[in-house]
C-alpha cells in the first residue's frame, strides 16, 4: 500500500494555558478525502493551520507527502493548496488578477499563469466576472474564487477549512460538485466541516474531533452503523416526561435526552418500523409528546452518542 | 532559478522564487489596491493641503515673529508639512497589513512557497511609491502658496530624498503596529498617540526655541525634527546642513535596522 499523503501523529498545540489540540493522530491516503468533523472550537482549524505551516506544532509530528511540516515548511507549501472559511481573496483585485497573483507567487511561467487562470475561471463558472473587482462578487462567487486561487499551482494536496460555512444551499451544492470533480482527478483532500451531511457526501473517511481529541474515526457508513442511521426525535412537554420516555423507549434503540428533547438512534432501514414502535410505546405509557419526527442524524446526534453531550453544551471559547 | 533537490516524495514542480521577485509581485498587488481606491489617496492629500493653507495663512503671521530675521514662514513650513504628511501616510502601511491579516489574506500568502519577507517589503515599496506621488503633489501646492527654494535643485532633490527615505523607515515601524494589533481600526487608533508627539513636539511647524526648555531636548533630537531640519537646511540654505543630514540618515538607517527584522520575525509567526 502506498504511503499516506498526510500523516498526523500525536499532534499537540497549546495557546497559553489552553491545550487546543491534544495529541491528534490520523492519516489520509493519497487521492482520498478525509473529513475532519467537529463543532466550533473543537480544534479542527488549528490542525489545518499546523498542516499548512501557519502554526508550529508544540508536540507530535505532521507530514505532507513525506515532508515534515516543521523541518521544511517551504517544501510543504509547494505541495499544498489552502482554501478557508474566510474567503481569502483580495477584494480590490479582479478575479483574474487574484489568480495571476497566486500564479506569480508560486513562480509559474507567465504563459502558464495566463492559461491556468483562464482554465480555472472556466472551471469555476467565473468567466463572466473575471475582470470585475472581487468586491462586487456574491458570497458563493468569492468562495469559488478562493478555491480556484488555492489550485493555481496544481497542488496535489488540498486543505479546505469549512469550505461551505455560510453559503446558501445552492452555493453549497455547487461547491460540493467542484470538490468532487477535483477528487476524481486524484487530489488528496482534507476538509473540515461542522456538517455531518457534508462529510457524508464528500469524505471517504471521517475523523470526529471534540475538545482537541479524536473521539471517533471511520467511514461514513461505519459511523452511521455505530450511531444508528436514523433518529426518532421526540420533544416532550417537560423534563420529567422526557426522562420517562427515555426509559420506555429503550427497546426501540439507544435513547438519550437533552432537556425535553428525546433522541432514539435506530438502525438504518428500520426507520418507519421504529417510529411505529415508538408511537405504540408512547401511547401505551400515556406519555404526552409535543412533536415526533423521523430524520437523518446530524453532528449533534453523533456527539450525543459519542460524548453524552451535544455540541451546543460546549463552552465554545476559541475561534 | 534552480530546482531544489526533491525532499522525500515532494515533487519539484514549484520553482523556488527569489525574495526580490516576490516583493515586486506584492508591490504590484498593493499598487493595484491604491489605484482601485483613488479616494483614499485623495483624502490622504486633502489633509496636508488644509494644513499648508491653515499654517501659512492662519498661524503663519503669529509664528513669523519667532523666526530668525530674513526667513519667511512659508519656506520654514513646507519641509515640516512634507514630513508631517509622510509620517501620517506611514500609518497606511500598518492599517493595510492589519486589514490583510483580519481578512485572511496573510494566511493565504503564508501558505504559499514565497519569500517570507515579500509581503512586508512589497507593501513598504508600494507605500514608498505612493508617498512619492504625495510629495510631488505637495511640492506643487507649496509653489502655489509662495514656497521658494533658497538653495538649488540639488538641495530640493536631496530634501525630497531624505523625506522619502524617512517615510520608508516609518513604514517598517507601522508594519510592526499592524502585525501586532491585527485589525485596521485598532491600527489607526493605536498609531495616533505615537504620531502626535512626534509630529507636533517637533520643529515641523514652530521653532524649537519657542518651547519650554524641558521639551527642547526631545524636540531637537527626535527623528521628525532631525529630518525636518535636514530638509529645511537643504532647501533654505541656512544651518549646518551636513550635520543635519548625517543625523537624519543615522535615524533612518537605525529605524530600518531595528524595525524591519522585528517585523519579518513577527510576520513569520503572525497568527
Amino acid at each position: 500500500m502506498a504511503e499516506p499523503a498526510i500523516v498526523v501523529d500525536h499532534l499537540v498545540k497549546c495557546f497559553g494555558e489552553v491545550e487546543a489540540v491534544k495529541g491528534v493522530s490520523f492519516e489520509v491516503p493519497e487521492g482520498r478525502v478525509l473529513g475532519l468533523l467537529g463543532p466550533n472550537g473543537a480544534g479542527k482549524t488549528t490542525v489545518v493551520r499546523m498542516l499548512t505551516t501557519l502554526l508550529r506544532p508544540d508536540g507530535g509530528t505532521a507530514s505532507v507527502l513525506g515532508v515534515d511540516v516543521r523541518r521544511d515548511p517551504q517544501a510543504v507549501r509547494a505541495e499544498i493548496g489552502l482554501a478557508g472559511q474566510y474567503a481569502a481573496v483580495d477584494e480590490n483585485l479582479t478575479g483574474r488578477e487574484n489568480l495571476v497573483l497566486v500564479g506569480k507567487l508560486t513562480h509559474l511561467d507567465g504563459d502558464e499563469i495566463d492559461a491556468r487562470s483562464r482554465e480555472l475561471l472556466e472551471q469555476f463558472a467565473l468567466v463572466h466576472a473575471a475582470d470585475r473587482l472581487v468586491r462586487t462578487y456574491s458570497g458563493g462567487m468569492r468562495r469559488r474564487l478562493d478555491l480556484a486561487a488555492a489550485l493555481v499551482h496544481r497542488p496535489p494536496v488540498l486543505f479546505l477549512d469549512e469550505p461551505t460555512t455560510g453559503l446558501d444551499p445552492q452555493g453549497r451544492n455547487e461547491l460540493w460538485g467542484v470538490i468532487q470533480a477535483l477528487v476524481e482527478r486524484g487530489t488528496t483532500v482534507l476538509l473540515t466541516t461542522q456538517y455531518l451531511e457534508e462529510a457524508d457526501v464528500l469524505a471517504d473517511n471521517i475523523v470526529v474531533i471534540d475538545h482537541g481529541s479524536v473521539i471517533a474515526e471511520g467511514t461514513s457508513t461505519e459511523l452511521k452503523e455505530r450511531l444508528g442511521a436514523t433518529v426518532v426525535e421526540i420533544a416532550m412537554r417537560d423534563d420529567d416526561g422526557a426522562g420517562r420516555a427515555v426509559e420506555a423507549l429503550a427497546p426501540v434503540g439507544s435513547a438519550a435526552r437533552d432537556g425535553k428533547l428525546v433522541r432514539v438512534n435506530v438502525p438504518g432501514g428500520a426507520g418507519p418500523e421504529s417510529m411505529l414502535e415508538a408511537v405504540r410505546i408512547i401511547d401505551a405509557e400515556r406519555l404526552d409528546p409535543a412533536t415526533m419526527v423521523l430524520r437523518e442524524p446530524t453532528l449533534d446526534d453523533v456527539f450525543l452518542e459519542l460524548t453524552g453531550h451535544t455540541t451546543s453544551d460546549d463552552d465554545q471559547g476559541d475561534e | 532559478m534552480t530546482a531544489v533537490a526533491a525532499p522525500a516524495r515532494a515533487a519539484t514542480r514549484v520553482k523556488r522564487g527569489h525574495a526580490g521577485g516576490d516583493a515586486v509581485t506584492m508591490a504590484w498587488r498593493n499598487l493595484l489596491n491604491i489605484k482601485r481606491n483613488p479616494q483614499l489617496l485623495v483624502f490622504a492629500t486633502i489633509q496636508p493641503v488644509i494644513f499648508v493653507v491653515m499654517f501659512r495663512y492662519v498661524f503663519g503671521g503669529a509664528i513669523q515673529g519667532s523666526l530668525p530675521a530674513g526667513q519667511t514662514y512659508v519656506n520654514f513650513l513646507m519641509p515640516g508639512i512634507f514630513v508631517q504628511t509622510i509620517v501620517f501616510g506611514a500609518l497606511t502601511t500598518g492599517v493595510g497589513l492589519a486589514d490583510d491579516l483580519s481578512k485572511g489574506l496573510i494566511d493565504r500568502f503564508r501558505s504559499l512557497p514565497m519569500a517570507r519577507s515579500a509581503v512586508l517589503v512589497g507593501r513598504t515599496l508600494a507605500d514608498f511609491v505612493r508617498n512619492f506621488f504625495v510629495v510631488i503633489l505637495m511640492c506643487i501646492v507649496g509653489f502655489i502658496v509662495g514656497w521658494t527654494i533658497g538653495t538649488n535643485v540639488w538641495g530640493l532633490l536631496g530634501a525630497i530624498g531624505i523625506i522619502l527615505a524617512f517615510s520608508y523607515a516609518l513604514s517598517w515601524v507601522f508594519a510592526n503596529v499592524g502585525l501586532t494589533v491585527k485589525d485596521a481600526e485598532t491600527a489607526q487608533a493605536v498609531s495616533f498617540p505615537i504620531l502626535a508627539p512626534l509630529v507636533f513636539a517637533s520643529s515641523a511647524f514652530v521653532p524649537v526655541a519657542t518651547m519650554p526648555s524641558w521639551l527642547q531636548g526631545w524636540a531637537r533630537n527626535q527623528p521628525v525634527s532631525v529630518v525636518v531640519d535636514a530638509a529645511r537646511s537643504l532647501t533654505i540654505g541656512v544651518g549646518p546642513t551636513s550635520e543635519y543630514v548625517i543625523k537624519a540618515l543615522i535615524w533612518i538607517v537605525g529605524i530600518i535596522a531595528v524595525c524591519a527584522p522585528i517585523a519579518v520575525a513577527r510576520y513569520r509567526r503572525a497568527v
